[in-house]
């Protein structure tokens, strides 16, 4: 067991923090499941913490000069880069303490960006940062497609889902490719804390957050972000689809500590992918020959989560 | 009493780092720059240098990272070269516009394709208009005594811009030079601690890099230009307390042998050493030859340059860098746009000479400056010539 996560004291409905470090008054489209996540995440890690925000939906709808969403020090540089500059900001904090020029006092320090900025043009800048062992967080707000230029797809698109550059098509069905896993390259850096979390279970969310800023070392956390603009999904519907996405095992929530996967929740009356599929104009085109090849790998991963966390 | 010892450039640059007492060295190996971080990176294991060595996976997570560690506030410190400053290239123009004060060497060399890990300026002069303060170094000497100028210039408050300075790879970086490293306790005098005017601190939050929506972004730029061109005089200022402080007196453009010449060389970096040597030369057999040479690139000094050209009737401007397709070099370019329609204004020839390791002997400064006498009586046909090119 982690050390700092030995007296870990969760979050509950009850003691929910009232401070909102993001502001209320941003620019996301109506029923944004990302930056309702962000919301949860800034709650969860409070004020004393320093953000380094990758380019993109969330960097762009929280800073249009003058106006910012930010209550805590934020710093925006470009797109794949958050963990570097997040590496940069801790290392300056780490020898500036010694040197006096700093407080003692812990602060953390959470980069932060989309799947586009995280598992596609950023993973080796993700993965320089881990392995040199910088103390922060990471955290992925995985909408499943690069929104903010208009919904291109991205390596963690999901299989079938139609975006402007996986068109379907007579020679196409939309992306032809399965999910990347970004949370299991993360687990490859032997990192000590890696969580995936969603929305729809909030506490769930803010405590894997408060764990992650709590380690000592790398932490990732990869988080499901329901996007109506580029799902075609109503935007009040955003978290009945992150929790549909949890019911069905497409989204499973698992922990990481040292290694070791531990379930967050077992599915074990799971619903049909088909109810999370419908309703989304991503997957409308879908066929049921795709939708039952979906199921069944679903169902693989799934079972491939729960034989990981069996393994103690 | 500071001492003159015989060292390697680029030890000497890691030196003066350590005597400036840098916070964070984020930094990626490129040959010829790998001696300066090598040396950066044993000082601080060997507890000489308290700062953090951070080892990046490529230059551009290590111009990122300086990012992140200026902005938080901390002194801090690159190197880099050629195919590595290129991939910098996307985040080199956002902490000059951030106005965040990181200090970088570049051991100047050329770029790829074919590859070349020698000596030219092609890699820098593709980042012209990053938005960064720029020096060239013409000596060890130099390079040492330019490196800790630039920390003083970059995080004075009324500058905070990151600055370059330029060393010719392996003519610099990896010659043995006497040189004088400074005394900590006058360095000391020289360089006040870092204290930037915002930065990273929950204590004290703020948004640094937001959007610049088409209201703002016209005056953030015009907001940089600005800045840089004012630097000029903390630039100048810090080079005249450096004198004070060290003895060795600085000018944005240095002259040598100029009054009453009528042909001036112009050139940047080491090979004004043998430029020199060629005027020299030429002195003896009677040509009235000068030179000059362009220390501060950025902000170019218009006003100095114009002044040290004199009444020269001949420019012959050196380019280390081959810019295809254009209508000449940079520098020449440069001195074009300065003297167009100056009344007096010198004839400026534009000649490429030395790119990836090529040698420019004094040979070929004796040949640029015939012909630049001769195309002043003959306009040549083409914008700009490369010397030296082999026939077969
Ligand atoms: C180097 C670079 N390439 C491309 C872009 C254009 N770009 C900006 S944001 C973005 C997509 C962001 O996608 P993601 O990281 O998934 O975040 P989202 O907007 O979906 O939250 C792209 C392609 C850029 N800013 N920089
Ligand atoms: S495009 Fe999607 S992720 Fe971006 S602000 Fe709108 S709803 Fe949120
Ligand atoms: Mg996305």
């Amino acid at each position: 067991m982690i050390p700092e996560l030995e007296k870990f004291k969760g979050f509950s409905a009850k003691n929910l923090p009232k401070e909102e470090p993001l502001a209320p008054g941003h620019r996301a489209c109506q029923g944004c499941g990302e930056v309702l996540a962000l919301r949860m995440v800034m709650k969860a890690l409070g004020k004393n913490v320093i953000v380094c925000n990758s380019t993109g939906c969330m960097e762009i709808i929280t800073s249009p000069y003058p106006q910012s969403a930010w209550r805590v020090p934020w710093i925006h540089i470009a797109f794949e880069n958050s963990a570097s500059v997040a590496s940069g900001v801790e290392s300056a904090l780490k020898v500036m303490r010694r040197k006096g020029k700093f407080p003692k006092k812990h602060v953390d320090i959470m980069a932060v960006g989309g799947d586009g900025a995280t598992g596609d043009i950023g993973l080796q800048w993700i993965s320089g940062a881990m392995e040199r062992g910088h103390d922060f967080l990471y955290v992925c707000l995985d909408n499943e497609a690069y929104m903010n230029t208009g919904v291109q797809r991205s390596g963690c698109t999901p299989y079938g889902a139609m975006t402007t550059t996986s068109p379907p098509g007579s020679q196409s069905f939309g992306q032809v490719t399965w999910k990347k896993n970004v949370p299991a390259i993360m687990v490859a850096h032997n990192i000590p804390y890696v969580a995936t979390a969603s929305p729809a279970y909030y506490l769930d969310l803010m405590n894997k957050i408060k764990k992650a800023a709590l380690v000592k070392g790398p932490a990732y956390v990869h988080i499901y972000s329901p996007c109506p603009t580029g799902w075609g999904s109503p935007g009040e519907k955003s978290i009945e689809y992150a929790r549909l996405a949890v019911e069905t095992k497409i989204f499973p929530l698992y922990e990481v500590i040292e290694g070791r996967y531990i379930l967050s929740r077992k599915i074990s009356k799971p619903k049909p992918v088909e109810e999370y599929l419908k309703g989304q104009k991503r997957f409308k085109h879908l066929s049921q020959e795709h939708i039952d090849y979906i199921q069944k790998r679903v169902d693989a991963e799934y079972e491939r989560i729960v034989r990981l966390s069996q393994m103690g | 009493m500071a001492k003159r010892v015989g060292i390697e450039v680029s030890i000497a640059i890691a030196e003066a780092v350590k005597l400036a007492d840098a916070d964070v060295i984020p930094a990626y190996p490129i040959t010829p720059q790998t001696h300066i971080v090598e040396h950066l990176s044993e000082l601080v294991a060997n507890g000489e240098l308290d700062a953090e060595f951070i080892p990046v996976e490529s230059e551009h997570a290590a111009m990122s990272a300086c990012c992140g560690a200026s902005a938080a506030g901390a002194r801090t410190f690159t190197s880099s070269s050629s195919q590595g400053l290129s991939l910098m290239s996307e985040i080199l123009y956002i902490p000059s516009t951030m106005r965040l004060p990181i200090v970088m060497v570049v051991a100047n060399r050329a770029l790829s394709a074919p590859i070349s890990i020698w000596n030219d300026h092609q890699d820098i002069m593709v980042q012209r208009d990053i938005g960064w303060i720029q020096t060239f170094a013409e000596n060890g000497q130099e390079a040492v005594d330019l490196t800790l100028h630039a920390f003083r210039v970059a995080e004075d408050r009324k500058v905070s811009l990151p600055m370059i300075v330029n060393i010719d790879g392996f003519t610099l970086s990896h010659v043995i030079e006497p040189i004088e490293i400074p005394d900590q306790e006058e360095v000391d005098k020289f360089l006040p601690p870092f204290k930037p005017r915002y930065k990273l601190d929950p204590r004290k939050p703020i948004s640094m890099g937001p959007v610049g929506v088409p209201e703002v972004y016209t005056e953030a730029k015009v907001a940089l230009d600005n800045a840089l061109k004012a630097s000029k005089r903390v630039v100048l200022k810090a080079w005249d307390e450096f004198a004070e402080i060290f003895g060795r007196k600085y000018n944005p453009v240095e002259t040598y042998r100029t009054e009453d010449a009528e042909v001036l060389l112009v050139t940047m970096g080491s090979i004004s050493e043998t430029a020199m040597t060629a005027v020299d030369a030429m002195r003896d057999s009677g040509q009235k030859v000068g030179l000059v040479r362009i220390r501060l690139w950025r902000p170019f000094p218009s006003v100095e340059f114009r002044k040290a050209a004199g009444k020269a009737k001949v420019l012959a401007v050196i380019d280390r860098c081959l810019p295809p397709g254009a209508v000449c070099g940079p520098v020449g370019e440069e001195l074009r746009s300065l003297f167009y329609k100056v009344p007096g204004a010198p004839k400026i020839f534009s000649f490429v000479a030395g790119l990836g390791g090529r040698d420019v002997t004094v040979e070929r400064f004796e040949e640029i400056v015939d012909k630049a006498k001769a195309y002043a009586k003959r306009r040549p046909k083409e914008l700009y010539e490369v010397i030296g090119v082999r026939e077969k």
